[in-house]
C-alpha cells in the first residue's frame, strides 16, 4: 500500500485530475497535437507499451475523421492546434487566494453548499495538502478492497491492473468510434477505472469529482467501469470548471460493461461553465458514454442532468447484447442564456426480451436550443425487444427552442416500441396559484420546474437528487420576469 | 379589515369593475351574489393581485396598506388568500411540498422560522382530519387527476393549513356532492373566528345554509347592487336575479358597513 504522503499526492492529482503536481512548470505540454504529444503522454504515465500502440492507432485514425456537423449546434471551429493536451493543475495566473476569486462565482458555491476548502480548489487555488477527506478516502479504499471491489484512476489501473484495462478498455466504445471518441482515445489523461467482482453488491456510492481548472486546456477523461457476473455498482459523476472567457474542450469517453445478472447505475450531474449571459465562454461537452449489456439479465441505468456547458453532445447509449437485459436513459437538460445541448441516447436491441426506458426532460430558458436525438434500434434477432420512449419538453419565454429527433429502426416485427411527446410551457394559472399561496415567482418556477423532472430526479442518489434541485434553481435564476 | 373604494378594473381596455365599495371588518362573513360574468371572479383576482387587470381607479386596503401596491406573494404573505374557482394542476409537485413551502415562505414573511418536518406533519395530519381527506392526497402532485371535489377539498385543506386573515372562497360549492358541501362548510365553519374575515363567493343558497353569513351583497354588471343580511340570499333564491334589476333602488343601494 502506498504511505499516507503518497495517498495525499494521489488525492490531488485525482481531484485536479491533470494533476502531476511535483515541478508542475515542466509538466505542461505546449499547445499542439501531433504523435510526439501522443508519446509525451503515454512516456509521462509510464504506460505499458500496448497502450502506446492503442494511442497512436487511435491518433492516426483520428487524423482521418472530420467533426460531426449533424448535431443541432452551433460553434466556431475550433482549432485543435491551439489546444494544449496535457496541463498541470497549477495556473501561475490564477488566483492566490479566494479574494482573488470572482465573487459571483464564490456566490454560486456557496449556494451550492460546497465546503470552503472545496470552494478552493473548484477556485483554482492551490490547496494545502492537509484535506479532510484524505483519511475517509483511505478508509473507503480499504473497506472497498475488502470486497475485492477495485476503484482507482485509470492511470493507476494501467500500472496495476493492465491485463483488466487491456481486456476492457475500447471493447464498448472502440478507439476510432467517432471524431471526438477518437481524440480521446489518443490523448486522455485520466480517469476512473472501476471493477466490481462477480456476485459482490458495491457497498457505497462510487463518486468522482471533475474539474477543468487550467486555461486553454482541453479535458479528456476516460472511465472504463466492469461489473462481473451478479455485481451491483452505483457510480456518481459529478463536473464543475471555472469561469474562464474562452471556451474549452471536454471530450470525454465512458465504458461501462455489465456482464450476466450485473447492475450499473450511473449518475451524472454536470455543471461546467455554461458561458455567460453573453454567450461568452463556457465548456465545449463533446462526450462518448456508452454501456454494454454484455450478459443475460443485465442492466444498465444513466442518469444525467446537464445544466452546465455551452455545448453538450452527448448520447449514453445501451448495447443490449444479453437476453432479457435491461437499458435505460433518465435525462434533464437545460439550456439557458445561449447555451446549446443536443443530447439523447442510443438503445440497441440485440438479444432476446430486451427492455428499454427512456425519459428525457428538456427545459430551455433565454435563448437556449435543446434538442433530444434518441435512438431505437431493434437488430433482427431480437425477438419481443420493448421500448418506452417518452420526451417532454418545457419552454421558459419565447426565444427558445426545443427540438425533437426520434429514430427508430425496427428490423424485428414482434417489437413493441412506444414514444410519446410534450411540449409545454409554465403557465400564467400555475405561476399566480404559487404565487398566491406565497411562493416568491422564483421559488414558484423552480417548484414547477422541478415538478417537470421529477420522473429523472427520484432515479438520482438522494445527495445528487438535492444538488440536482439547487443547480436547477441557480441556472434559472432570472429567466422568468 | 378589508376596504374597498370605488374600485374600477379592466381587462384589455374593457371595464369590468365598474366601481366597487366594499368594507370587511374582522370576524365578519361576506357572502357574494350574482349573475354569470357579473365579475366576481374578477373582483377576488384583482383583491389578489393577478396580472392581466388594470385598475382603472379606486383604492383597496387591506390591514392599513395600500394592498394594490404589493405583489401577489406579498398579498399572500398579509394575509390574503384565494380558493380558486378552477384550481390548477401542477404536474409533478407534491400536494405536501407545495404546502410546506407556501407555509415557511409565510412564516419566514412573518419573521418566524421553518417548521421542521416532524412539526410540519403534524401539522397537516391535524388538518386533513378537518376535511375528511385521505392522507394519500398529500403525496400526489398538486391537484393532478383530482376529482373536481377533491380539488375543492384540497383548498379548502390549504386554507386551514395557512389560516390567512382574508379567505375568498370562489365557488367552492359548486361542483360539490351534498356531503362534500358539508365537509367544505365545516371546514370553513371551523376557521372562523374574531380574527379572520371571509368572503364567500357563491350561487347557491344551500352553502349559506352551512355558512352563515353576516352580509350578502348581489353584483350585477360589474358593481354591487344590492347588499343586505343574510335574508336577502333567500330572497334572491325566491326571485332569482331579475328581481333586483326590477327593483328601482338597487343600483343606488349604499355600500356595505357604511
Ligand atoms: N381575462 C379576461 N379577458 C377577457 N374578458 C374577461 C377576462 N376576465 C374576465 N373577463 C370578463 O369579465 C366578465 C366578468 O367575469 P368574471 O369571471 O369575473 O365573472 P363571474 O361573476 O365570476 O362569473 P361566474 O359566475 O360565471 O364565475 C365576464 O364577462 C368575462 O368574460
Ligand atoms: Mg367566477
Amino acid at each position: 500500500m502506498a504511505s499516507p504522503a503518497n495517498d495525499i499526492d494521489r488525492l490531488i492529482k485525482r481531484e485536479y485530475k491533470e494533476g502531476f503536481v511535483t515541478d508542475i512548470d515542466s509538466e505542461t505540454l505546449p499547445p499542439g497535437l501531433d504523435e510526439g504529444v501522443v508519446r509525451a503522454i503515454s512516456e509521462k504515465k509510464r504506460e505499458p507499451e500496448f497502450m502506446l500502440e492503442w494511442r497512436l492507432n487511435a491518433y492516426h485514425h483520428w487524423l482521418t475523421l472530420t467533426e460531426p456537423q449533424w448535431a443541432h449546434v452551433h460553434y466556431e471551429p475550433i482549432d485543435y492546434q491551439a489546444i494544449s493536451y496535457y496541463s498541470a493543475p497549477k495556473d501561475k495566473d490564477g488566483p492566490k487566494s479566494l479574494d482573488e476569486v470572482d465573487p459571483k462565482l464564490l456566490e454560486t458555491y456557496e449556494k451550492l453548499g460546497i465546503p470552503l476548502e472545496e470552494q478552493k480548489m473548484l477556485a483554482g487555488v492551490a490547496v494545502d495538502a492537509v484535506f479532510d477527506s484524505v483519511s475517509v478516502k483511505t478508509t473507503f479504499r480499504e473497506k472497498l478492497a475488502e470486497v475485492g471491489v477495485i476503484f482507482c484512476s485509470i492511470s493507476e489501473a494501467l500500472q496495476e491492473h493492465p491485463d483488466l484495462v487491456k481486456q476492457y478498455l475500447g471493447s464498448v466504445v472502440p478507439a476510432g468510434d467517432n471524431f471526438y471518441a477518437a481524440l480521446n482515445s489518443a490523448v486522455f489523461s485520466d480517469g476512473s477505472f472501476v471493477y466490481v467482482p462477480k456476485g459482490i453488491r458495491c457497498p457505497m456510492e462510487l463518486s468522482t469529482y471533475f474539474r477543468i481548472n487550467a486555461m486553454n486546456t482541453g479535458q479528456f477523461e476516460r472511465t472504463l467501469i466492469i461489473a462481473d457476473e451478479g455485481s451491483y455498482v452505483s457510480y456518481l459523476e459529478g463536473c464543475t470548471a471555472p469561469m474562464r472567457d474562452e471556451n474549452q474542450l471536454h471530450a470525454a469517453v465512458v465504458e461501462l460493461i455489465a456482464m450476466k445478472d450485473a447492475q450499473i447505475k450511473y449518475s451524472t450531474v454536470q455543471n461546467w461553465y455554461p458561458g455567460d449571459e453573453h454567450g461568452r465562454g463556457g465548456i465545449y461537452n463533446f462526450v462518448t458514454k456508452r454501456g454494454a449489456c454484455r450478459g443475460g439479465n443485465s442492466k444498465i441505468s444513466w442518469t444525467q442532468v446537464e445544466t452546465g456547458s455551452a455545448i453538450t453532445w452527448k448520447y449514453p447509449s445501451v448495447l443490449l447484447e444479453g437476453d432479457n437485459s435491461v437499458g435505460e436513459f433518465y435525462s434533464v437538460a437545460l439550456t439557458n442564456n445561449w447555451q446549446q445541448a443536443d443530447t439523447g441516447t442510443k438503445m440497441v436491441h440485440i438479444g432476446k426480451n430486451t427492455a428499454s426506458t427512456i425519459i428525457s426532460k428538456g427545459i430551455s430558458a433565454g435563448h437556449g436550443q435543446n434538442a433530444y436525438r434518441g435512438l431505437v434500434k431493434v437488430l433482427n434477432q431480437a425477438d419481443n425487444a420493448r421500448n418506452y420512449s417518452q420526451c417532454d419538453s418545457l419552454l421558459m419565454g419565447d426565444r427558445c427552442g426545443a427540438h425533437t429527433f426520434p429514430y427508430m429502426e425496427v428490423k424485428n416485427p414482434t417489437a413493441q416500441v412506444e414514444h410519446e411527446a410534450t411540449t409545454s410551457k409554465i403557465s400564467d394559472d400555475q405561476l399566480f396559484y404559487c404565487r398566491q399561496r406565497g411562493l416568491s415567482e422564483e421559488d414558484a418556477v423552480s417548484m414547477i420546474v422541478n415538478g417537470f423532472c421529477k420522473e429523472v430526479f427520484k432515479e438520482l442518489p438522494m445527495e445528487f437528487a438535492v444538488e440536482a434541485r439547487k443547480l436547477l434553481e441557480i441556472s434559472l435564476e432570472g429567466a422568468v420576469g | 379589515m378589508l376596504s374597498i373604494k370605488n374600485l374600477h378594473a379592466s381587462v384589455e381596455g374593457t371595464p369590468i369593475l365598474k366601481g366597487i365599495d366594499l368594507d370587511v371588518a374582522a370576524g365578519e362573513v361576506h357572502a357574494i351574489m350574482g349573475p354569470n360574468g357579473s365579475g366576481k371572479s374578477t373582483l377576488a383576482n384583482v383583491i389578489a393581485g393577478r396580472d392581466g387587470y388594470d385598475v382603472t381607479a379606486g383604492k383597496v386596503v387591506f390591514r392599513g396598506k395600500n394592498l394594490l401596491e404589493l405583489p401577489v406573494e406579498e398579498r399572500a404573505c398579509e394575509g390574503i388568500f384565494l380558493a380558486f374557482q378552477y384550481p390548477v394542476e401542477i404536474p409533478g409537485v407534491s400536494n405536501l411540498y407545495l404546502l410546506k413551502t407556501a407555509l415557511n415562505s409565510i412564516r419566514k414573511h412573518r419573521g418566524l422560522n421553518d417548521l421542521s418536518a416532524v412539526e410540519f406533519l403534524k401539522l397537516i395530519k391535524e388538518k386533513i382530519k378537518l376535511v375528511e381527506m385521505k392522507e394519500e392526497f398529500l403525496h400526489r402532485s398538486v391537484n393532478e387527476g383530482f376529482s373536481g371535489g377533491e380539488k375543492k377539498r384540497n383548498e379548502i385543506l390549504q386554507l386551514a393549513v395557512l389560516e390567512p386573515s382574508l379567505a375568498i372562497l370562489d365557488e367552492t360549492d359548486s361542483g360539490l356532492d351534498i356531503d362534500a358541501l358539508k365537509v367544505v362548510a365545516n371546514g370553513v365553519n371551523s376557521l372562523r373566528d374574531e380574527q379572520r374575515a371571509m368572503i364567500v363567493v357563491t350561487h347557491y343558497q344551500r352553502l349559506l345554509d352551512y355558512i352563515i353569513p353576516d352580509k350578502v351583497h348581489v353584483m350585477a354588471n360589474g358593481r354591487i347592487v344590492k347588499s343586505g343580511d343574510k335574508s336577502l340570499a333567500l330572497e334572491l333564491e325566491k326571485h332569482g336575479y331579475a328581481w333586483i334589476a326590477q327593483d328601482p333602488g338597487a343600483a343606488a343601494a349604499p355600500p356595505a358597513g357604511s
